[in-house]
C-alpha cells in the first residue's frame, strides 16, 4: 500500500491532526472534547502515517519513543495531584488559577488541565504502542 | 490528608520510577523492592493510626460522599494492606533471581507494581465502581504477567484465566448498573444507609446475586473455581506466588465487605448458602488436590479448599466467625505464598514440579524440608503453627452458632489437607531419588539468598502468628466487630 | 423506549453466550463484546431515559429542566468502554500470539496441552 498520494497525504495531515488534537484537548473543559479524544486523534495522525510509509518511519517521526509518552502521562497525572496538597485542601481538589494574557483573554490554568494532559500523552502513547506492535507482525 | 491515597500513589510513583528507568535493568529490582518497602511500612503505619484515631475518610477532589469517590480505612482494610505489603515484599525479593532476565526485562516490575495498585485500591476504595476499576487494574496486571513469556503453555492457561475473568468483571458491572438504577449512589456507606432503609426489596437479590457471582469468580469459589487449577501453575512460580497470594483474596475481601456492609437484609437465604458453597469449596478443593501430582496443582486446588473455610466464617455471622475468616485469610495469604516459593526452590534444586521426577531431598537440604514444613503444616493446620488457631476458632465459632455440619466438615477436611502436604513431603523430601533418575541439575548449586529470605521471612511470620495469637486475634475481633456495625463505617463516612 | 432496549440488551446477552460457548477464540473474543456492549447498554438504561432534557446548561440561557438526566451513567459507560476497548486489544494481541505458537485457535486443542 505504498501510494505517493497516501503518503503526501499523511505528512501533510499529521500536523493538522496534531493541531486539531490540542483544540479538542484545550476544549473539553466545558464542552465535548478533552484527553482521551484528544489523544487518540493524535494517535489517528500517526497511525495514518504509519500505514502510508512504515511503523519504523512513523516512530522516527514521533521522535520519543511510545513509551516516553506513557510515563510522561503517568507523571503529568501524578504532578497534577499535587497542587491540592500544597493548597491544604483534600487530595486530588482541583486548584484553578486565572491568567489575563493581552489579545487572547482570560485563561484558566488548573490541576484538572494538568491530569488531562496526562491522559492525553498517556492515551496517545498506548495506542501507539498497540498498534505498531500488531502492524509489526 | 492525604494518608488514604498513598497505597495507590506509592505504586504509580514506583510505576512510573521504572518506566523512566526502563533501560536500566539492574536497578529494576531495587526500585520494586523500594516500592513494596515503602508500601508495607504505609500499611503498618496506617495500621496504627486506624487502631488510634478510627476510620479514615478520604473525599477525593472535595468531593463530599456520596457524590465523589471516597477513599476509606478501616481495620478490615488496614490488615488486608499489610498482607499485601508482607506479599509484595516477599514477591519483589524472590524475583530478583526466580525470573529470568528476560521477562524481566519485558515490564515485569511495572506489571507487578500495576498489580500492587489494583490490589491496594480496591482495599481502599469506599465507591462501588471505583473498585470495579481497581479490579480491572490488578487483571488487566495479572493479564500481562501470566503471559509474560509466552511459552505455549502459558498461553493456554491464560485463555481460560482472561476469558472467565472478563465474564466476571462484566457481571459485577451489571451488578453495579442494576444497583445504581434502584438505589441512585455507588457510595458503599450510602448504599448500606439505603438499603437499610428499603424494606426488603426482592429486587435488591438482583444485584446481589450477580455481585456474589462475580466476586465468587474472582475468587475461585464453587462451583466457578475452574478456572484457578487450569491456569495458576503455567507461569514462573514468583508470579504465582503473588497470584495466590493477592488475587483470589481481592475477590474474598470484595464479598466479606459487599455481605457485611450492605447485602444484609436476606439473611435467611444468604447465610445458609456460604455455608453450603464454603462446605462444597473446601471439600472439592482438597479432594480434587488429593490426585494431582504437580506440586503447583496441589497447591492450586487448596487454594481452593481453604477459600472455603473463610466463605465459611462469612456464612456463620458472628463476631467470631467474621474474625475467624479475617484471621484465617491473613494465615492463608502468607502461608500459601510461602509453599509457592518453596515449591520454587525445589524446582530450582531438582528443575522439576513433578513429584515422581524429584525425592530425597531431605538428605542433601534438609534445612529445605524445615522451611517447607513450616508453611505446609500451617496450612493443615498442626498445631502450634498459625493455621491451627485459624481454623480453630473457625470451628468454634461454627459450634458456637450451632452449624455443626459445616464444622464437621471443616474438621475433616483439615485431615485431608494434611494429607496433601504430607504428601508432598513423602514424596519430594522423604522418600529415596526414584531409581534411574539422573542426578538434579542444580544438587550442587547454592540457592540464590534472595529466594531463601523471603522464604525465612514469611514461615517466621506464620511462626509469630501462631505464638502470637491472642494480640492478633484482638485484631481480627475488633476489624470484625467494625464490619458487623455498619453504622460506624457510615458514620466515619457521611458524617452523620 | 426503555423496553425497546430491555429486548435489544437481552439479545446482546444472548448472543454473547452463545458465542462464548463456540470453540473458537475470535467467537470467544466476540461473544466477550457482545456482553460488553450489553453491560454498557444495561448502565444507560438503569440510570433512567429522558428526552432532550440536559443536566448542565449554561446560565439564563436554558434553564436545567425539571426532569433531567442522570450524567451519571454516562460517564461511568466511557470509563467501561474504555477499559473494554483496552483489554479487547489485549485480548486480541494474545490470540494473535496463541495461534502464531499453536497453529490453532479452536478452544478444544487446548486441553492436549494441560497437562504437558
Amino acid at each position: 500500500m505504498k501510494s505517493y498520494i497516501v503518503q503526501l497525504a499523511a505528512t501533510r495531515l499529521l500536523p493538522v491532526t496534531l493541531i486539531l488534537s490540542l483544540l479538542v484537548f484545550y476544549r473539553g473543559h466545558n464542552e465535548p472534547g478533552g484527553g482521551f479524544i484528544g489523544g487518540l486523534m493524535a494517535a489517528a495522525g500517526f497511525i495514518f502515517y504509519a500505514m502510508a510509509y512504515d511503523t519504523a518511519k512513523a516512530e522516527k517521526k514521533l521522535r520519543v519513543s511510545p513509551l516516553m509518552l506513557i510515563v510522561a502521562g503517568l507523571s503529568f497525572a501524578f504532578i497534577s495531584t499535587l497542587p491540592s496538597l500544597f493548597a491544604g485542601n483534600p487530595f486530588f481538589t482541583g486548584e484553578w488559577i486565572s491568567l489575563n494574557i493581552p489579545l487572547l483573554g482570560k485563561l484558566k490554568l488548573g490541576s484538572p488541565l494538568l491530569f488531562d494532559l496526562g491522559v492525553y500523552l498517556a492515551v496517545w502513547g498506548v495506542i501507539i504502542t498497540i498498534i505498531f506492535n500488531v502492524m509489526e507482525e | 490528608m492525604i494518608l488514604p491515597a498513598l497505597p495507590i500513589l506509592i505504586p504509580l510513583l514506583t510505576i512510573i520510577l521504572l518506566l523512566f528507568s526502563f533501560q536500566r535493568r539492574e536497578w529494576q529490582p531495587w526500585i520494586g523492592l523500594t516500592g513494596a518497602l515503602l508500601q508495607l511500612a504505609l500499611a503498618l503505619f496506617l495500621a496504627i493510626q486506624v487502631k488510634t484515631q478510627g476510620i479514615l475518610v478520604l473525599h477525593t477532589g472535595n468531593w463530599e460522599a456520596p457524590f465523589g469517590i471516597t477513599l476509606v480505612v478501616d481495620a478490615f482494610s488496614s490488615i488486608m494492606l499489610v498482607l499485601a505489603g508482607i506479599i509484595a515484599v516477599s514477591v519483589s525479593i524472590y524475583s530478583m533471581d526466580a525470573i529470568d532476565r528476560q521477562r524481566q526485562s519485558f515490564f515485569f516490575y511495572p506489571m507487578v507494581q500495576g498489580l500492587l495498585m489494583g490490589v491496594n485500591g480496591a482495599f481502599v476504595t469506599g465507591d462501588i465502581f471505583n473498585l470495579y476499576v481497581w479490579f480491572e487494574v490488578m487483571l488487566t496486571a495479572s493479564f500481562v504477567l501470566i503471559t509474560l513469556g509466552g511459552e505455549k503453555k502459558q498461553l493456554n492457561g491464560a485463555i481460560k484465566y482472561v476469558s472467565i475473568n472478563l465474564v466476571s468483571s462484566l457481571f459485577f458491572l451489571a451488578g453495579i448498573g442494576l444497583l445504581y438504577g434502584k438505589t441512585g449512589t455507588l457510595n458503599m456507606a450510602d448504599l448500606a444507609l439505603k438499603l437499610s432503609l428499603a424494606d426488603n426489596n426482592v429486587l435488591m437479590n438482583t444485584s446481589a446475586v450477580l455481585f456474589f457471582v462475580a466476586f465468587s469468580i474472582k475468587a475461585a469459589v464453587f462451583p466457578f473455581f475452574f478456572w484457578l487449577p487450569a491456569s495458576y501453575h503455567t507461569p514462573p512460580v514468583a508470579i504465582t506466588a503473588l497470584f495466590a497470594g493477592l488475587l483470589t483474596k481481592v475477590g474474598i475481601y470484595s464479598m466479606i465487605r459487599f455481605y457485611t456492609l450492605f447485602f444484609v437484609q436476606d439473611k435467611l437465604f444468604w447465610h445458609p448458602l456460604f455455608l453450603w458453597i464454603g462446605g462444597f469449596t473446601m471439600v472439592i478443593g482438597v479432594l480434587t488436590a488429593a490426585s494431582q501430582y504437580d506440586i503447583r496443582k496441589i497447591l492450586s486446588f487448596h487454594i481452593i479448599s481453604q477459600i472455603g473455610y473463610i466463605i465459611m466464617g462469612l456464612g456463620i455471622f458472628t463476631v467470631a466467625g467474621i474474625a475467624g475468616a479475617i484471621f484465617f485469610m491473613a494465615h492463608n495469604i502468607i502461608a500459601k505464598t510461602n509453599t509457592f516459593l518453596v515449591a520454587g526452590l525445589i524446582n530450582r534444586i531438582t528443575g522439576s514440579y513433578d513429584l515422581k521426577k524429584i525425592g530425597g531431598l531431605y538428605k542433601i537440604r534438609p534445612w529445605l524440608s524445615i522451611l517447607f514444613i513450616i508453611p505446609a503444616f500451617g496450612l493443615a493446620g498442626i498445631p502450634p503453627l498459625s493455621g491451627f488457631f485459624g481454623k480453630l476458632i473457625l470451628i468454634s465459632a461454627g459450634f458456637d452458632a450451632g452449624e455443626y455440619v459445616i464444622s464437621f466438615i471443616a474438621l475433616a477436611v483439615g485431615l485431608f489437607t494434611l494429607f496433601s502436604m504430607v504428601k508432598i513431603w513423602n514424596e519430594a523430601f522423604w522418600k529415596p531419588r526414584p531409581e534411574g533418575l539422573s542426578p538434579f541439575e542444580g544438587e550442587n548449586e547454592k540457592l540464590p539468598v534472595s529466594m531463601v529470605i523471603p522464604v525465612v521471612f514469611l514461615g517466621l511470620i506464620t511462626l509469630t502468628m501462631g505464638f502470637a495469637v491472642k494480640p492478633i486475634l484482638e485484631i481480627a475481633m475488633n476489624a470484625a466487630g467494625q464490619l458487623l456495625d455498619p453504622k460506624i463505617y457510615i458514620q466515619a463516612v457521611l458524617g452523620l | 423506549m426503555e423496553i425497546l432496549l430491555a429486548i435489544v440488551i437481552g439479545l446482546l446477552y444472548a448472543a454473547g453466550v452463545y458465542l462464548l460457548l463456540r470453540r473458537s477464540i475470535v467467537k470467544l473474543i466476540l461473544g466477550i463484546m457482545f456482553f460488553s456492549h450489553a453491560t454498557n447498554l444495561l448502565i444507560f438504561v438503569s440510570g433512567g431515559l429522558h428526552k432532550g432534557q440536559p443536566q448542565f446548561a449554561n446560565d439564563g440561557i436554558n434553564a436545567v429542566s425539571s426532569n433531567p438526566t442522570d450524567p451519571l451513567p454516562q460517564a461511568l459507560i466511557l470509563t467501561a468502554i474504555v477499559i473494554g476497548f483496552g483489554i479487547t486489544a489485549f485480548f486480541l494481541a494474545l490470540m494473535y500470539r496463541f495461534y502464531q505458537v499453536t497453529g490453532t485457535e479452536d478452544l478444544d486443542d487446548l486441553k492436549e496441552g494441560e497437562n504437558k
